[in-house]
C-alpha cells in the first residue's frame, strides 16, 4: 500500500493470494452462520434475540477495513433476509447502507480507537434495528419502535465480545 | 478533518477502476433492494418461494433441536412441582371437583347443541384439520411475528390457512415451503382478527401489537365493554378464521380499549393444528354477464 511501511506478508488482505483458502472463506462464513443463528428452536413472542449476522458483520468491518469492497453487504444481507423473517431487501439496503457510510467515515476519521469502534457499531446497530422496524411497517405493517428497545442494548452490549471473536478468528485465518 | 482531495487507492489503475466498481455495485444493489421492498409492500407474497426453500432446507436442523429445548423448558417447571406438591394437591383436588361439574353440563349442552342442530338440518360443522404440526422455531431477531411449523405443501398446508393449538388461535400460515411453512402469530402488529367477547357476544377487533400482547378494540360506541378476565373469540366474519376458537383473555381495561393475552402463548407452543380456512362468508361470485 504505502510505501514507507516494510511488506509483511499476511499484514494486508491484498496479500491473500499467498494466504491459506480459509482467509477468505472464514470471515464470509461466519456472518452467514451468525445470520442462520435465528434459526434455533426459540419462540418468542418479543424481538429479543441480537442479529449476530450483523452483529459479526460489523465485527470483521471494523477490524480489517480494507478487506471487503462495500458491495459485500449486499449478498450477505440477502442470505439474512431469507431466514430473518425480515422483508427481503431489507437487510441488503440496510447493510450496504452502513458500509458505504462506514467507507465515507474512513477517509474522514482523523483517529480509530475502541471507544472509537464501539460507538461507530451502536450507531450502525440502532440504524439498522430502526430501519428494520421502519420497513416491516412500510411492507406489511404494525410494530413499534419501542419493542426493539431491549434487543438494541443487548446488541450493542454485545458488540465488544463479537469484535473480540473476530480477532481471535482473524488471528487463526491468517495462520 | 476534510476528505483527501484525491481519494486513489494508489497508482494503479486496476484497483482504482475496481474502487469505482465497488461504489456503482453498492449503490445499485441498494436501489434494487428498496425497489424489493417496495414490490414487497404492494405483493407481500412476491418472493415467498425463495424464502420457503431456505426455510426447507433449514427445517430439519430446527426441528432436530426443538425436542432439546422443550426438555429443558420442563425441567424447571417440574422441580418447581416437586416442592409444591403438598398444597398443588389439595390445588389440583379442589379444581376436579369443580370442573367435574362443570363436565356435567357441558356434556348435557353438548348434548341439547346437536339435537338443535339436527333440528335446524345444518350440516355437521366442517371445520376439518388439515394436518397437525409441530411449531418448532421463531423470528425471534425480527420485529414480525412469525413462527415456522414442521409441516408444508407436501401434508396440504398452503398459505392463508388458520392455526390453532388446543388452548386457542395461534395465527394464520403465511408461506409455505415443501416440507416446513411460516405462521403470522396473531400477536403480529399486521394481524387483525375479528372477535367477539363470549359473556356478552360484543364484537370486537383484535389488532396484535407486536410485544407478545393483543388490543382490543370494540365496535360499538359507548363505554367499554370489556372487563378484566373476559375471554375472546373469533366470530368468523370475514372468512380466514372459523368462527368460536378462544383468541385471547382480557388483562387490562383502558378508556375505549382492552389489552390482551393470546390463550395459546407463543413461548410454550408444541403442537398446533392447521385447518381449512373459512370461506362461507366470501359473497358468491357475480353473475356471469348474459347478452342485451
Amino acid at each position: 500500500m504505502n510505501g514507507s511501511r516494510p511488506r509483511v506478508v499476511g499484514m494486508d488482505d491484498d496479500d491473500i493470494v499467498l494466504l491459506p483458502r480459509r482467509a477468505r472463506w472464514v470471515p464470509i462464513a461466519t456472518v452467514l452462520a451468525g445470520s442462520l443463528v435465528t434459526l434455533l428452536p426459540i419462540v418468542a413472542d418479543w424481538p429479543l434475540l441480537p442479529p449476530f449476522g450483523l452483529l459479526m458483520l460489523l465485527g470483521w468491518r471494523l477490524l480489517r477495513p480494507e478487506m471487503w469492497p462495500s458491495w459485500i453487504a449486499l449478498p450477505l444481507g440477502l442470505f439474512d433476509d431469507l431466514f430473518s423473517g425480515q422483508p427481503l431487501g431489507s437487510a441488503m439496503a440496510l447493510w450496504t447502507i452502513v458500509f458505504v457510510a462506514f467507507d465515507m467515515m474512513d477517509n474522514r476519521a482523523v483517529w480509530r480507537d475502541y471507544w472509537m469502534d464501539w460507538l461507530t457499531a451502536a450507531a450502525a446497530i440502532i440504524f439498522c434495528l430502526a430501519g428494520g422496524v421502519g420497513l416491516v411497517a412500510f411492507t406489511t405493517g404494525g410494530g413499534h419502535l419501542l419493542a426493539i428497545v431491549p434487543q438494541t442494548i443487548i446488541t450493542i452490549l454485545l458488540f465488544p465480545a463479537a469484535m473480540r471473536l473476530c480477532a481471535a478468528l482473524d488471528r487463526w485465518r491468517l495462520r | 478533518m476534510a476528505p483527501p482531495r484525491l481519494r486513489r487507492p494508489g497508482f494503479s489503475r486496476r484497483a482504482q477502476y475496481g474502487l469505482f466498481a465497488a461504489y456503482v455495485i453498492a449503490v445499485a444493489g441498494i436501489v434494487v433492494a428498496l425497489l424489493l421492498l417496495v414490490a414487497a409492500r404492494f405483493d407481500p407474497q412476491g418472493f415467498s418461494a425463495l424464502r420457503a426453500t431456505a426455510n426447507d432446507l433449514a427445517a430439519p436442523a430446527t426441528s432436530a433441536g426443538r425436542g432439546l429445548v422443550d426438555g429443558a423448558t420442563t425441567i424447571g417447571e417440574e422441580i418447581g412441582a416437586y416442592w409444591r406438591a403438598g398444597t398443588q394437591n389439595a390445588e389440583l383436588r379442589r379444581e376436579i371437583e369443580a370442573s367435574r361439574a362443570k363436565l356435567v353440563e357441558a356434556r348435557a349442552i353438548d348434548f341439547e347443541n346437536r339435537r338443535l342442530k339436527r333440528l335446524l338440518n345444518l350440516v355437521g360443522d366442517k371445520r376439518e384439520t388439515v394436518a397437525v404440526v409441530r411449531v418448532i422455531g421463531s423470528s425471534a431477531s425480527s420485529t414480525r411475528r412469525l413462527v415456522t411449523l414442521s409441516a408444508g405443501r407436501t401434508a396440504g398446508v398452503e398459505p392463508g390457512q388458520p392455526i390453532r393449538s388446543a388452548e386457542g388461535l395461534i395465527g394464520r400460515v403465511v408461506e409455505a415451503g415443501q416440507i416446513s411453512s411460516r405462521a403470522l402469530l396473531i400477536t403480529d402488529g399486521s394481524s387483525v382478527v375479528p372477535v367477539q367477547i363470549i359473556r356478552s357476544g360484543v364484537a370486537a377487533l383484535a389488532t396484535g401489537q407486536g410485544d407478545g400482547s393483543i388490543e382490543l378494540r370494540s365496535l360499538i360506541a359507548g363505554a367499554s365493554p370489556f372487563r378484566r378476565g373476559d375471554v375472546v373469540m373469533t366470530t368468523g366474519a370475514g372468512g380466514i378464521y372459523p368462527a368460536g376458537i378462544p383468541v385471547a383473555v382480557v388483562t387490562k381495561v383502558t378508556r375505549d380499549a382492552a389489552r390482551a393475552m393470546p390463550l395459546a402463548d407463543p413461548a410454550r407452543l408444541d403442537f398446533a393444528m392447521v385447518l381449512r380456512p373459512l370461506q362461507s362468508d366470501l359473497p358468491p361470485p357475480p353473475p356471469a354477464p348474459t347478452g342485451p
